[in-house]
């Protein structure tokens, strides 16, 4: 007994443990890179993580609600409420572009807190809470585009999404969704793995009595996770926008792609655990299989049915390493 | 099956058993046996190799060496179906019954009676299991047709041992049977021992709690590390149990009383409380003391601390906490207001299991802290921070930085005591502070408990364990349907207590 009194802070340390999904994303990078050498040139892998930036960002999001314990499905369709809201706002005018992204984040943070209400104060699950919004917000965005978008945004508001930088050196062009997307991830990394809220948020989606009992503000903890995941969707549509163009299914199938991220990054389904950079991981890792696919010339039936079952595969390996820690 | 007189040879005898796990020695020569027709008390600390034993009699486990003879014949049990078969029935605390099935279909799964046409023979089966329950005193309750899911714990436990018997087993081993019953149901229990007893069943009883042993057993061996450490051919005083599993006098087990100087001010006072389960409630607590709360399950106990704490608040009444009313609607106005909390559930209440010792003891520092701060704020400092108050808990970890899973019980608990610690509150409710840790970390907390009254708080105690309440509180109020009913100084008696408690007598408060 007398040697466990030492301090116990100064114990050995673990051995490092890499998260599988870096592992994964390496493999995948191999293998692009194999079919296509052309990716080891700044255009090839800046392009790639163009083109990764709006789901890496919205998985981001999720990852702070599923930690919470819940899901957020309406983030796809608050994606093309925001590209097709943008592009009725602007009306071709680019010098509204300066108050309509700040109206397009407010419109995320504002889904995001009525999400979290319904979850909080009406007791509805939160898979069903935001299945319901899904499907308001794409009856929204398709009642303001009488069904027919108008097809352009100003270049002023497609800025964040298509330009490059260029003349950098090493690199030679960064793209400016390249840089929105380290931003927020690097905030969002931030505030979930170094500040009370995510050890909250963490908490909360562990055991929400314990929680309560300890006398977190539950209610405030959860909005705010899915005020978070909204804006990370606003954040996703303006960038979509920006290369994608107009149309009113810009954003399906998005929120199954982020959870599916965030799963493939260890995030734990009901809550509890899960990490940002590894959320971030598994939306590159996703985007390098859907490239992949695209290499190999499969249509897009077949991207579906491999989404489909990555998800199911990252859950029940989920599962499985949960029985073995006995969590 | 005729019914051996006590005191014939051992039906099942252990001899010399030793195993070992990578890295620990479980059980080193422990010899062990159980007569028909008695209850042999197998006590010890958690970790004392009690359930390891267990597990070797009904080959779960291998025995690296040493003998397991059943009637002086010599077996070997590979797995636990074997054993079953030879007249071995181990119940366990989480029961092997199938909750969507009737009672009947428990009892005769596997080996149903059939008709001549092969079908299952129901209305033989219900009649079965009407003889073998008319043995139990809870007999009368149970229909065989009922689906066993949809009865309480007690009535499960009698049907497990009613399976038990209908297999034709020998041998009973019960693993702490009383953990989740109340006082009624472990009386009943009690009868249902006897009734085993004295069809010659040779009885093992797994138990921490004193009265159980005085009441029950007829033999005691202790477990301490592993070896036997006392055998008692007649139950001793319990203090004698105590010594032999702890390994020293239970002198200091409990801290000592709180003298006249350390009680101060009235830190919480309740008049006429009241809500949908409380009626009535005049309370007071000094600061400085510590008053225990007993009383039967559903008395209205944790509803109190409930109300106290804002989570189930009070509806009448007035409410004063040093000197200001108070109406807390939430845990977290309650907290601000300076009342601490430590549930009775640790794992559903209590912990948050996927998180660090640290963690866990910031958690309610952190919920009062700005949201965008730094989680390390106040994590590390050595005397006003969280290192410093867990290294003042004495808690035995690793590292802080690990899951609090992995702990023990004992050391879970001093991580949310020590939650509260950070928060300096006024009034301390603990809620069954020492179930299910060990002895020695029992004293622990009840020194702890005394530390933080002498600091300036007033503790509420409520604890099902009579001689935890009579030996840890200055002052004892026992609860029944809704109300305090009784008050006793220090020195109180567990009958005093308990007759209070069921009701026995309005005793002016």
């Amino acid at each position: 007994m007398s040697d466990s009194t030492a301090r116990p802070r100064a114990a050995r340390r673990r051995l490092p443990r890499v998260n599988p999904v870096w592992l994964l994303l390496a493999a995948l990078i191999l293998a692009i890179v194999f079919m296509n050498p052309g990716f080891v040139e700044p255009t090839g892998y800046m392009n790639f993580l163009k083109r990764a930036a709006p789901l890496a960002i919205l998985a981001a999001g999720q990852v702070y609600v599923i930690v919470s314990g819940g899901f957020d499905l309406s983030v796809g369709s608050l994606i093309t409420l925001v590209v097709v809201g943008s592009s009725m706002l602007t009306n071709n005018d680019p010098s509204a572009t300066v108050w309509v992204i700040p109206l397009m984040l407010a419109l995320g943070l504002g889904v995001g807190a009525v999400n979290g209400a319904i979850v909080c104060f009406l007791r509805v699950p939160s898979l069903i809470a935001t299945l319901g919004m899904m499907i308001t917000l794409n009856g929204l965005a398709f009642l303001w585009s009488g069904g027919a978008p108008r097809g352009y945004l100003p270049d002023t508001f497609r800025f964040f999404g298509r330009e490059l930088i260029k003349d950098v050196p090493l690199v030679r062009f960064i793209p400016v969704s390249v840089i929105v997307l380290v931003v927020v991830v690097g905030l969002l990394t931030w505030l979930m793995h170094r500040t009370n809220l995510g050890r909250q948020v963490h908490a909360i989606g562990d055991n929400p009595v314990a929680a309560r009992l300890a006398g977190v503000a539950v209610n405030r903890v959860r909005i705010t996770a899915f005020m978070l995941s909204g804006l990370s969707g606003a954040l996703a549509g303006i960038l979509l926008g920006g290369f994608a163009g107009v149309s009113t299914d810009v954003g399906t199938g998005y929120e199954l792609q982020a959870i599916t991220a965030a799963v493939l990054g260890g995030a734990q389904l009901l809550g509890g655990r899960g990490s940002v950079p590894a959320a971030v991981g598994g939306a590159l890792a996703l985007t390098a299989i859907f490239t992949l696919l695209n290499f190999l010339g499969l249509p897009q039936p077949v991207r579906q049915v491999v989404q489909g079952l990555i998800l199911i595969a990252a859950v029940a390996l989920a599962m499985h390493r949960r029985e073995e820690t006995g969590t | 099956m005729t019914a051996p007189a006590p005191g014939s040879a051992p039906m099942i005898e252990m001899k010399g058993i030793t195993k070992t796990f990578p890295g620990v020695r479980a059980l080193s020569d422990v010899s062990f046996d159980v007569r028909a027709g008695e209850v042999q008390a197998l006590v010890g600390e958690n970790g004392a190799g009690k359930s390891t034993l267990i597990k070797i009699l009904s080959g779960v486990y291998r025995a690296d060496s040493g003998a397991v003879l059943l009637n002086g014949e010599p077996v070997h049990f590979a797995h636990p179906v074997e054993s079953l078969r030879a007249g071995i029935a181990v119940i366990y605390q989480e029961f092997s019954l199938l909750p969507e099935r009737t009672v009947a279909q428990n009892l005769f799964l596997g080996r149903e009676p059939r008709t001549r046409f092969g079908l299952i023979d129901g209305a033989r089966m219900r009649r079965e299991t009407r003889e073998v329950l008319s043995l139990f005193a809870a007999a009368g309750r149970i229909d065989p047709d009922r689906i066993v899911g949809t009865l309480d714990v007690a009535t499960q436990q009698v049907v497990e041992i009613a399976k038990a018997v209908s297999t034709g087993a020998r041998v009973v081993v019960m693993d702490e049977p009383t953990a989740a019953l109340n006082e009624a149901e472990c009386e009943e229990l009690f009868a249902t021992v006897d009734t085993l007893r004295t069809r010659g069943v040779a009885i093992i009883y797994i138990t921490h709690r004193m009265r159980e042993i005085a009441r029950l057993a007829d033999r005691v061996t202790v477990l301490k590390d592993g070896e036997v450490a006392a055998r008692f051919d007649e139950v001793p005083e319990p203090a004698e149990i105590v010594r032999a599993m702890v390994g020293r006098d239970i002198a200091d087990f409990y801290a000592a009383p709180a003298t006249a100087g350390e009680i101060g001010p009235p830190v919480l006072t309740v008049r006429g409380g009241g809500n949908a389960v409380l009626k009535g409630i005049d309370l007071e607590v000094k600061a400085g003391e510590i008053v225990g709360l007993a009383g039967i399950q559903g008395a209205g106990r944790v509803a109190l601390a409930m109300a106290l704490f804002g989570q189930a608040p009070f509806e009448r009444g007035e409410v004063t906490l040093s000197g200001e009313r108070v109406d807390f609607r939430s845990p977290r106005a309650a907290i601000l207001g300076g009342v601490g909390l430590l549930p009775g559930d640790r794992k559903s209440e209590g912990l948050v299991l996927m998180q660090s010792v640290r963690d866990n003891g910031m958690l309610t520092s952190r919920a009062f802290a700005p949201l965008w701060a730094s989680d390390r704020r106040n994590a590390h400092a050595d005397t006003t921070g969280m290192d410093g108050l867990l290294d003042r808990m004495e808690i035995r970890a690793a590292s802080y930085d690990q899951d609090i899973r992995a702990l023990s019980g004992g050391n879970q608990q001093k991580a949310i005591v020590a939650r509260w610690l950070s928060m300096r509150p006024k009034l301390l409710i603990f809620i069954e502070p020492t179930r299910g840790i060990d002895v020695n970390a029992k004293a622990g907390i009840y020194h702890l408990m005394r530390d933080l009254a002498r600091e300036g708080a007033g503790i509420l105690m409520i604890s099902s364990d009579l001689p935890e309440v009579i030996g840890a509180a200055d002052r004892v109020l026992v609860m029944q349907e809704g109300r305090i009913v009784a008050a006793f100084g220090r020195g109180a008696s567990e009958q005093e207590i308990m007759h209070a408690a069921t009701g026995g007598a309005e005793v002016a408060a």
